[in-house]
């Protein structure tokens, strides 16, 4: 939820150019090298699902358990979680719509569970996604990975894939593209756009 | 003191006089006059002077429903709106169905002072519709000469031809709320576009137009004077046109709202716009208007129905229908009559002071501006708009559906027999004589 | 949005957002043991029902509790209402009670507009800006009927917009049939009325939607048709000859049926008078949509609290 493409954050006109941060390539690096640590820290785990935060989190998850497969792994189950319900600040903002919820089949009781999002921030979107997660089964563990750290933690919550850690100031912006609905991969940050 | 000077005023908006006024009556008319020595002189700094206006239909609550209006609160409502005589319905409590009722009626209203306030008897029965009232004892021990059941139609078509007949021999008029009752159960709204969405069980305009064709047979036959109260669709007009066209000696009156205000006001679901009959299409006041201006309708009565709030501020469906008059009437014929071209000032007087006083059989009102009659008056600033505040308004309860709207012609002053009884927006207090 | 009044407070784009968040809430509980979200934790939803409706309350009860709102139930039974409270003083009352949203239902056409227009007007002296549920208003309106027939039409046929539904009986009296004529036009859909000219209201030609006196000519060409309810009372000879008469010129029965398409789907708002506006075996056949509609009352509902409740006040 930390990414700023959400929400559409302003940011238009501050006549800086955003500077990348990934390309395209670096991307596709990354996702395949949490994959890979995602084959060795799940190795003893029977049951391991890949659960991604709408939109670009589902993304990542499936993008993941197709990498674990092609890596040698087994293929995870994917699913995906809409933490919204769950948030402490919706009273904050205008009302904002659903996403998608999907368990797969066989829930996530005794599973390994490997929350995915695009970007950790906060923590506040991992916290109301552990909520959510945890009215739908009890998974034996749960990870989170993330494709971009950029700090400003508000929670005692930290990932355990991490595919860059970006230092940033609060004012500034993290703009992640996927391909599959921006139609490029890409990670860039957007400077002094914020609040 | 009813001797008065007026500088410079303009009757029925003509060339500027000034008048003199001895012992209530016009002494003098005439450019350039000496104001006569220790006589009040009220400057009407050239604005609009009218005969005082007469109001057929209104209701001042008193007795029974003085949490609404009195008959003082009425009565100052009244002359700060240009009125110099009001007709109260007899839908009081107890009904004003006796001569007593109507009599207690009249010297309340002597006893404020600020209009002349004529009761209308009820036509039957604690307006039940059932057995005649004694309209011969109202008429001639208390003067009663309009009788009434209004906020109830006289449904039932006998009883209704008897009151006609009988009427005749006193020579007094009916004047039927034009309603049937079997059409217009569980009413809530006129019946049609608006109401249907609004789930609103309607009031059809057919209801109003087949007893106005029924009184007017029944009036013919009996030779007897018919006044329609609040017409309200363009139907009855209609029906009025070929009746008055046939002879029948009926008469017919509108509101101002029903000239203004149409049923597209009802989708906020305030009551304040509820009324009976209710607020109809815009084509419907497009035909009051020109009714009115071609004389088939032949006055403009408010209708001033008081409120107070806990019989407004509920639900649609139980609050009480009606709503203030007798300070917008004026300025509500003006807006919808007088700018558009379709009465001139003298069209004013005569469809709010002439043919009412006619109608109701008052010698001493509606009479022309003119040496030797007797100086009921009212002083017009055409040109100054206000914005009606009902809680600015005299009335006790503050039902008024122009709430927040602008509308032109302010009433300047009220003169009752060469006494001012409004002057500048204020009440002149009476003292007794 | 502040209160849900009417359907014409919705236009198209939010009536399909309403639709969205009830098929994600339905997801979100999907297979779940613990029907509980913490959304609306702390809220307090009243209901206020002037009317009988176990079905309606216990729905919009249901979607306040699945929501953890702390829901309260005010039936003008037994409650100051009967002692003659005016609304005026009953909405007062409750909003400085801290209601953040009464549902109602209520004999008065435009009763939820009046509840509306005093909590806007009385908030800062009740400190709570409640929002208003229109749950039925007298023969006007009951919007969450006209959303969860939606939904179900959207579920059974896919979309709503370019389909023909027909919705047959006591148009007249019937505040379900004016809230899904101009919901389902709203949405695109294509709507007949077919009932008597004395069932139908004066005014209703300027209604988005076609009138008809013939229940046959028009099944074969419909995508839904929705049964009203009819009124018993209203059946004796005022509006209409007899039941039997009315059962027979527009009751859905089994040959009825059949002139459906075959993906014709029945609806009915409930409670059902079986044998009179619908056949038993048509209301448990497999077109009746009749308990989806009731499944889809609840996330409806619960979709509507969330619009209201969960997000900043406006």
């Amino acid at each position: 939820m930390a990414n700023d493409r959400r929400g559409d954050a302003g940011g238009e006109g501050t006549g800086l150019p955003d500077h990348e941060l990934l390309s395209a390539s670096d991307v596709t690096r990354t996702i395949a090298r949490i994959a890979h640590q995602i084959i060795e820290k799940t190795a003893d785990a029977e049951h391991v699902v890949l659960i991604g935060i709408p939109t670009r989190g589902t993304i990542l998850a499936r993008r993941l358990a197709a990498a674990v497969a092609e890596f040698g792994g087994t293929e995870p189950s994917v699913g995906t979680v809409d933490p919204t319900l769950y948030r402490d600040d919706l009273r904050r903002r205008p009302t904002r719509p659903l996403e998608d919820t999907q368990f797969p089949e066989g829930g996530v009781d005794d599973a390994l569970v490997v929350l995915v999002d695009d970007v950790l921030m906060s923590g506040r979107t991992v916290r109301a996604a552990l909520d959510a997660l945890s009215e739908h089964g009890r998974p034996r563990a749960v990870q989170l990975a993330v494709l971009v750290d950029r700090g400003h933690r508000e929670l005692p919550i930290r990932a355990d894939y991490v595919g860059k850690n970006v230092p940033t100031s609060r004012s500034e912006l993290i703009l992640v593209s996927l391909t599959e609905i921006d139609g490029e991969d890409r990670v860039a940050i957007r400077r002094g756009a914020g609040e | 003191m009813t001797d008065l000077f007026i500088r410079n005023a303009r009757p029925y908006g003509g060339d500027a006089v000034d008048l003199v006024v001895r012992d209530g009556v016009i002494t003098e008319i005439g450019a350039g006059l000496e104001a006569p020595e220790g006589v009040e002189t009220l400057d009407a700094e050239g604005r609009v002077l009218l005969p005082g206006l007469v109001d057929l239909h209104v209701h001042l609550r008193e007795p029974g429903g003085e949490e609404s209006e009195t008959i003082e609160t009425g009565s100052r409502a009244a002359a700060l709106g240009g009125f110099t005589a009001v007709f109260a319905m007899p839908n009081t409590n107890p009904v004003a169905d006796t001569d007593v009722v109507t009599a207690h009626v009249r010297r309340r209203g002597a006893e404020v002072g600020l209009v002349d306030v004529h009761p209308v008897g009820a036509v039957t029965v604690g307006l039940e519709g059932e057995r005649l009232a004694e309209l011969g004892t109202m008429a001639s021990a208390a003067g009663v000469q309009m009788f009434s059941d209004d906020g109830h139609c006289v449904n039932d078509p006998l009883v209704m031809r008897r009151a006609l007949e009988y009427a005749s021999a006193l020579d007094v008029v009916i004047a039927q709320h034009a309603e049937d009752h079997r059409l217009t159960q569980g009413a809530q709204a006129n019946e049609g576009v608006v109401a249907s969405r609004l789930g609103l069980a309607g009031w059809p305009a057919t209801a109003e137009e087949t007893i106005v064709a029924r009184d007017c047979a029944l009036a013919r036959e009996a030779g007897a004077r018919l006044h329609v109260c609040h017409v309200s669709s363009a139907r009855t007009v209609d029906v009025l046109r070929s009746a008055k066209a046939a002879g029948v000696s009926v008469s017919a009156e509108v509101t101002p709202h029903h000239l203004l205000l149409t049923d597209a006001a009802l989708t906020s679901y305030d009551p304040v716009n509820k009324v009976n009959p209710p607020l109809r299409t815009a084509a419907d006041t497009q035909a009051m208007r020109a009714a009115l201006a071609e004389g088939v309708i032949d006055v403009v009565a408010t209708d001033h129905a008081p409120h107070a709030s806990q019989y407004k501020d509920t639900e649609w469906q139980v609050a009480k229908p009606g709503m203030l008059g007798l300070q917008t009437a004026l300025s509500v014929v003006v807006h919808t009559m007088v700018e558009p071209g379709l009465l001139d000032w003298h069209g004013v007087a005569r469809v709010m002071s002439e043919r009412p006083a006619e109608i109701a059989g008052l010698p001493d009102q509606g009479r022309p501006i003119a040496v030797g009659e007797p100086a009921n008056l009212a002083v017009v600033d055409a040109d100054e708009p206000w914005t009606v505040r009902g809680a600015a308004l005299a009335s006790r309860a503050s039902n008024t559906p122009y709430e927040g709207m602008r509308l032109p012609a302010v009433v300047v002053a009220t003169v009752l027999r060469g006494r001012l009884t409004a002057r500048d927006g204020r009440v002149v207090e009476q003292v007794a004589s | 949005m502040k209160h849900l009044l009417s359907v014409t407070d919705l236009d198209a784009a939010t009536a399909t957002a309403l639709l969205d968040t009830s098929d994600r809430l339905r997801q979100a509980l999907l297979g779940r043991e613990v029907r509980k979200l913490p959304t609306l934790r702390g809220r307090t939803v009243i209901t206020m029902f002037y009317e009988d409706s176990t079905r309606t309350r216990v729905s919009f009860e249901i979607a306040g509790k699945w929501m953890s709102a702390d829901t309260v139930n005010v039936s003008a039974k037994g409650s100051s209402v009967s002692k003659g409270e005016s609304l005026r003083d009953t909405s007062l009352t409750l909003s400085a009670m801290g209601a953040d949203c009464v549902i109602v239902r209520h004999p008065a056409s435009g009763a939820a507009h009046r509840l509306a227009s005093w909590s806007d007007k009385d908030h800062t002296a009740t400190g709570t800006h409640t929002s208003i549920v229109n749950a039925g208003d007298g023969t006007h309106e009951h919007p969450t009927q006209a959303l969860l027939d939606a939904a179900t039409l959207r579920d059974r046929l896919g979309s709503v917009a370019g389909r023909r539904i027909g919705i047959v009986g006591d148009v007249l009296h019937s505040r379900v049939a004016r809230s899904n004529v101009f919901l389902l036009a709203t949405l695109g859909a294509e709507v007949v009325l077919i009932a008597p000219p004395t069932l139908l209201p004066v005014g209703v030609a300027e209604w988005p939607c076609r009138v008809s006196h013939e229940i046959d000519a028009e099944l074969p060409g419909l995508d839904a048709v929705m049964m009203l309810r009819v009124q018993a009372e209203r059946m004796t000879g005022g509006f209409f000859p007899s039941s039997r008469e009315y059962a027979i010129a527009y009751g859905l029965n089994d040959t009825r049926a059949a002139m459906l398409p075959e993906h014709g789907v029945v609806l009915h708002p409930g409670p059902m008078v079986r044998g009179m506006e619908i056949a038993p075996s048509v209301a448990d056949s497999a077109r009746a949509a009749i308990l989806a509609q009731v499944r889809n009352g609840v996330h409806v509902r619960m979709a509507v609290l969330y619009h209201l409740l969960a997000g900043a006040p406006e």
